[in-house]
């Protein structure tokens, strides 16, 4: 005590200088230094996600635009129905490529050389003929006209058109040689090409040749997945949630039921994929790459994060609601049948949506199960061959060709526009549903 | 075709057994409902289930069966000489078959007895299933014949109705435990005969992994080798670097946004950060590909470094990106728990905002810190698409980050996603690399979740 009066006494006497107000300002800047940092982590984090969607939306847009080249083509009645009949059998199984080539023959009339003219008929796509015979065939009466058509370019001549050739590049370098740049720079000083909107992107199933490459069977492979994920896991989670928060005694197996729960949510998807190919496939022999097993694979995985969601919707019930059900003499399940589960429905919904997001975005388990497989055909069944959107990004994305990049790109724009539409609806029905007791 | 019909005819069964139950109770109550035990409708659904459930049973009891059926019938088709094959003769002669009657092309010269086989196992799916459907169909019938019959005002419908519902939500939260067993068994399963023919010690401490199995007998190297260290350590090493992204990234936006930030950034910045959690890991394993990794490469070149053009770096850093909201709000979860009472302690003693967070709050937190960072990891760990487009096929053994790497999850996929006979060591190995995996996630999670709990105990 008297040590401190005396320190008190020495500080009024010889007025030492005030340290005090340097180290606050070292204190403030530290202050400032870690707000700066928080800011900084916040803003590398926006920052990145910037970045990625910025990188596949400039790699990608351009997917939606495709390359068309306008050509002259004779309908010559010889070549589609030499005996003069129109009927529809004869009218598809024509040899329009022919035609089509012969069109370009005209049209460069300085090219010799059958080297020479194969490169020249590599302009157009191999699926270019198509226009031609649908015209053909809806509408007989053109043969032996000449009429104009806008055919689907090769994805060589895309991408030269789209600017992804560096002509800066020798030869030897670059996707296109000096002659078909030169073909191409003819063509579209006459205006004989132009983009338009890429519908076959989302008409057209998958195919080795990038420029008829479409999503619609990829598409069609992941709704009916989902399907079968959602009749699966929407009825189990709800049961299991309801029983588990509303009537399961408080015993070691219904702690055993939660401790499974919370661990299943946290195991990596792909242990799910072996599950999935060692027992659905090889011990039920169920069918490979078939959207049914997807399905009950993408149950298994999602059912944990919709049981617990299901259950704290369950819980922001208040008992209040369950007493007076029980107190009109209500069983305990028409308490929860007629009241607790209406009022929980929409964070239910909530959840399950949010969980068919997660399967919808899934790839490995998928990739164990066999749904990788280059599928043509658009799946009809539950049962058919399939794969899924993000299995089909990521089958392109290991193509080599230049334009499988964009239509890889192309396909996660779409994948991330389900995605959003799926989320927003989850957003927009907790909104509108939220309820505060 | 004929589970569609059966499906229809069931349903429209139970929609009959309703209203036949429901109209039973009103009769047998002599037009006044207030006389039965319970509403008319549970009648209505008593009866159906009388109905419904046998049939169901019954139906799911042979699709179980089918395919084991069908596969005694084909074996018991064939000529008894053919039956007496040693095992796997006789399983490639049966997976023949099967393609024969699927109606493949197979390289074997198609002999009658083989196509006579190949039609009774066809005829299991034909006829078999017929049968099975009809009786399933008769037994429905049978059920709602006999549950009418009990229809009766004493009946206690409602509590049989009741019991039946909850058996059923019992049933459905034991899913849970029956997958944990189902994967824990057919993994070990796989992984046991994998460890039949390859030392367990050689398979956790060997240095060098090489699957490729020579398709004759007799070739060089025809067994291949399984020594899994480089894949843990290429798993670790990208796992280390998506965590150096993914731990100081996360944990400061989370302390940005729980203690600093105003309130209207912090409602617009949250979600954005849920937008990272929510896209696909392909399309994290496309950007690695296509953007990061050649990104580095350039880079390395200009700096005169050598970067693999997979080099673990690009993996690993969009790997952390893509933890890094899984991080931030599990961190901010714990920290917003951590008592406001800590906070105004800290400030009544003229500690500064950040001293506070630094000494006060982040140590209170630390354990849910803990706890996330390691389900963080049991994440990163478990990740498959980013590694499998990015990360390299080759076992690596290296702690270069700019060399290639690769992980258990990419060698899984691997060694699965080719057409191969289904039990050679190479793919029995993927089972034997995904027990380890389930495992290591196994313990991480539970031992993050026990901590995130007793933490959360320790302050409500």
């Amino acid at each position: 005590m008297s040590e401190l009066a005396s320190t008190a006494d020495e500080t009024v006497g010889t007025r030492r200088p005030d340290l005090s107000v340097e180290r606050l300002n070292k204190r403030y800047a530290a202050e400032r230094r870690f707000r700066l940092y928080g800011l900084l982590a916040v803003c590398a984090a926006v920052g990145m996600l910037v970045v990625l969607l910025g990188s596949i939306v400039l790699n990608g847009y351009t997917a939606f635009w495709q390359t068309h080249i306008a050509v002259d083509v004779e309908l010559d009645p010889e070549v589609i129905a030499p005996d003069g009949s129109t009927e529809a059998e004869t009218l598809k199984n024509a040899n329009y490529r022919k035609l089509v080539f012969d069109a370009f023959d005209a049209h460069f009339p300085g090219v010799e050389g059958r080297e020479t003219r194969r490169e020249l008929h590599s302009l157009v796509s191999g699926a270019g003929a198509r226009y031609v015979r649908e015209a053909v065939v809806n509408n007989p009466d053109l043969i032996g006209t000449t009429q104009r058509f806008w055919i689907m370019a090769d994805d060589k001549l895309d991408m030269l058109h789209k600017g992804y050739v560096d002509l800066d590049l020798s030869e030897d370098r670059r996707l296109v040689d000096d002659q078909f740049v030169g073909w191409y720079n003819q063509l579209k000083e006459q205006g004989l090409v132009r983009s338009q909107f890429n519908t076959n992107f989302f008409t057209d199933t998958d195919s080795r040749e990038p420029e008829q490459a479409g999503i619609l069977s990829a598409t069609v492979g992941s709704f009916l997945t989902l399907f079968v994920t959602l009749i699966l896991s929407f009825p189990i989670a709800v049961l299991a949630a309801v029983y588990l928060e509303e009537f399961a005694p408080k015993n070691k197996f219904t702690d055993l039921i939660e401790v499974n729960i919370n661990n299943l949510a946290a195991v990596p998807s792909i242990v799910f994929g072996l599950l999935g190919l060692a027992v659905i496939i090889n011990f039920f022999g169920l069918p490979r790459s078939a959207p049914l097993v997807g399905g009950i694979v993408l149950t298994l995985m999602t059912l944990p994060t919709i049981i617990i969601s299901a259950r704290s919707a369950l819980k922001a019930v208040p008992p209040s609601i369950r007493e007076a059900a029980l107190g009109v003499g209500a069983s305990r399940i028409q308490t929860v049948t007629h009241h607790v589960l209406p009022l929980s429905l929409p964070g239910i919904l909530t959840g399950t949506i949010i969980g068919m997001a997660q399967a919808l975005g899934e790839t490995a388990p998928l990739l164990m199960v066999g749904m990788v497989a280059f599928i043509v055909d658009v799946p009809t069944s539950f049962t058919d061959s399939a794969t899924v959107l993000p299995v089909q990004v990521f089958l392109w994305s290991d193509s080599p060709e230049r334009a499988f990049v964009e239509k890889t790109s192309g396909a996660i724009m779409v994948l991330l526009a389900f995605l959003i539409i799926m989320n927003a609806t989850a957003v927009m029905l907790r909104k509108r549903f939220e309820r505060r007791w | 075709m004929t589970i569609t019909v059966y499906l229809g005819a069931l349903v429209l069964l139970l929609l009959f057994g309703y209203w036949l139950g429901k109209r039973r109770a009103y009769a047998v109550s002599g037009g006044h409902p207030a006389y039965l035990h319970s509403l008319p409708s549970y009648y209505g659904v008593y009866v159906a289930m009388w109905c419904g459930i046998p049939s169901a049973l019954l139906a799911a009891l042979w699709f179980a069966m089918e395919p084991h059926i069908a596969q005694w019938v084909l074996v018991n088709a064939l000529p008894p000489e053919k039956q007496n094959l040693p095992p796997d003769e006789l399983g490639l002669l049966v997976t023949d078959i099967k393609n024969i009657a699927a109606g493949y092309s197979v390289f074997r010269d198609v002999t009658p007895a083989l196509e006579r086989a190949a039609a009774a196992y066809e005829s299991v799916f034909q006829i078999g299933r017929l049968f099975a459907i009809v009786a399933a169909t008769g037994i429905a019938i049978v059920g709602l014949a006999v549950g009418q019959r009990y229809v009766a005002p004493s009946l206690r419908a409602r509590n049989l109705v009741e019991r039946v519902i909850t058996i059923v939500m019992i049933i459905a939260s034991t899913i849970a435990i029956l997958t944990t067993v189902g994967i824990v068994l057919s993994l070990l399963f796989e992984a046991l005969r994998f460890f039949g023919r390859i030392n367990f010690m050689e398979f956790l401490f060997g240095l060098h992994w090489a699957p490729q199995t020579a398709i004759r007998e007799g070739q060089v190297g025809s067994t291949g080798s399984f020594g899994a260290v480089p894949l843990f350590a290429g798993t670790m090493l990208i796992t280390v670097i998506a965590m150096l992204v993914a731990v100081p990234v996360g944990l400061f936006s989370a302390i940005y946004l729980s203690d600093y930030a105003p309130k209207r950034i912090r409602a617009s910045v949250k979600p954005i950060l849920e937008i990272l959690a929510g896209i696909p890991t392909v399309v994290y394993g496309f950007f690695a590909a296509l953007t990061v990794a050649p990104f580095f490469r350039d880079w390395g070149n200009a700096l005169g470094l050598d970067v693999a053009s997979q080099s673990a770096l690009a993996a690993g850093i969009v790997m952390g990106i893509m933890i890094i909201p899984f991080v931030s709000s599990l961190s901010d979860d714990v920290m917003n728990a951590v008592p406001q009472d800590l906070r105004n302690g800290a400030y009544a003693m003229g500690a500064t905002q950040a001293e506070t967070i630094k000494q006060v709050v982040f140590p209170a937190a630390l354990p849910g810190i803990v706890g996330a960072i390691l389900l963080a990891i049991s994440r990163a760990i478990g990740e498959t698409m980013i590694v499998v487009m990015a990360a390299g096929l080759s076992a690596n053994l290296t702690a270069n980050p700019l060399e290639a790497v690769t992980t258990v999850t990419v060698q899984i996929v691997t060694l699965l996603t080719g057409d191969q006979q289904f039990d050679s060591s190479k793919t029995l190995a993927a089972f034997a690399l995904g027990i380890t995996l389930f495992v290591v996630t196994l313990c991480l999670n539970v031992a993050a979740l026990n901590i995130v709990r007793k933490y959360r105990e320790k302050y409500e």
